[in-house]
């Protein structure tokens, strides 16, 4: 008794060693959403000027198919670097992904795409306040949320989207939900 | 005297100029709902910047928050209406002060828990030992063996 009674601090600090070396490996940014499995806020985002046929973004439209709902502005320097997986997928065709345009001059969103591709099928306006971004708990760009058929957030992806993260990740999730 | 008017002045200055994120243009026109704007954004965490509350920060979604928790105020919520609004999309991780529930036990109770424990073990201590501690020694006389030994350890030094 007295041995274990001796032992308790080298016990205490081994356990609070351990929990602090595994808080260097984690990432406080990644706050976990509290809006998996449940139903893509309502919105009715306004389209893009010259986006062609696209109508915009609303609820309804993520019905029907697995889909990637991808947060983005023009002033959003990470969603640059994230912006040729996008692309690379959209040439690959598996799911369709569209964009909020996030805290944006609409003008300056679709001028953005014009400079840097259009992964998009289709694109929603949301400038400032950003009334659908905090409706989705949005802490930055780019964010991504993967939707299932029934229109029901599944996944919240923070940070850009790399082939890495998307093949090991992503991918998983969705070939899961099209089943 | 003068010196004493120039503290008050430095000093009143001084508590006028708190930091403030909080824009001219962002204000509700009515004193009082401003008010309960600046309480309420004072206990709500800027997810971006994560240790400064709304009301602290310049981060752009600080006042998208801001702006927010004015409209819905301004639309009549109560202050609990405008929290769970902002705890159904961005979880407790939004409030500064968490809430008291299941998850959160042991933040809440630890460190009285702790406490407990640390003045328990004191207790216990300064009890063991008042116990095990030696009690007032008797006197007593040497024996005859004792007394010669001693006797003859005297002579071997000489005194």
């Amino acid at each position: 008794m007295r041995r274990i009674l001796y032992l308790l601090p080298v016990l205490i600090f081994v356990g609070l060693t351990v929990l602090f070396l595994k808080g260097l490996t984690m990432d406080p940014r990644q706050i976990p959403s509290v809006l998996i499995d449940r139903a893509v806020p309502e919105m009715v985002l306004a389209p893009l000027p010259g986006r062609g046929e696209d109508t915009g973004l609303s609820t309804a439209d993520l019905k029907g198919r697995v889909s990637v709902v991808n947060i983005y502005g023009s002033w959003c320097v990470a969603c640059v670097q994230e912006h040729p997986t996008l692309m690379a997928l959209k040439k690959q065709g598996d799911v369709p992904i569209h964009g909020i345009d996030w805290r944006d001059d609409p003008e300056q969103g679709a001028a953005w795409l014009k400079k840097h591709g259009d992964p998009y099928q289709r694109v929603g306006a949301d400038p400032a306040p950003g009334r659908t971004a905090v409706d989705f708990g949005v802490t930055g760009a780019p964010e991504s949320f993967i939707v299932d058929r029934n229109g029901i957030i599944r996944y919240k992806h923070t940070g850009p989207i790399t082939p890495e993260n998307w093949r090991k990740t992503l991918l998983p999730i969705i070939r899961e939900l099209e089943k | 005297m003068r010196l004493l008017a120039l503290c008050a002045l430095l000093l009143g200055l001084n508590a006028a100029t708190p930091a403030l994120a909080v824009n001219p243009d962002e204000m509700l026109k009515d004193p009082a709902q401003e008010a309960r704007a600046r309480e309420l954004g004072r206990e709500l965490r800027c997810v971006v910047c994560q240790n400064q509350s709304i009301d602290d920060s310049d981060a752009d979604l600080a006042r998208d928050l801001r702006l927010i928790v004015r409209e819905r105020i301004d639309k009549g919520d109560t202050d609990n209406d405008v929290r769970r609004f902002l705890v159904e999309r961005y979880g407790d991780y939004v409030l500064l002060k968490p809430p008291f529930k299941q998850t959160t036990l042991a933040l809440w109770l630890g460190p009285p828990v702790l406490l407990l424990v640390g003045a328990g073990m004191v207790a216990l201590f300064y009890r063991r030992r008042r116990r095990t501690s030696v009690p007032p020694a008797v006197e007593v006389p040497l024996t005859p063996e004792e007394q010669r030994r001693l006797d003859r350890l005297m002579k071997e030094t000489g005194q």
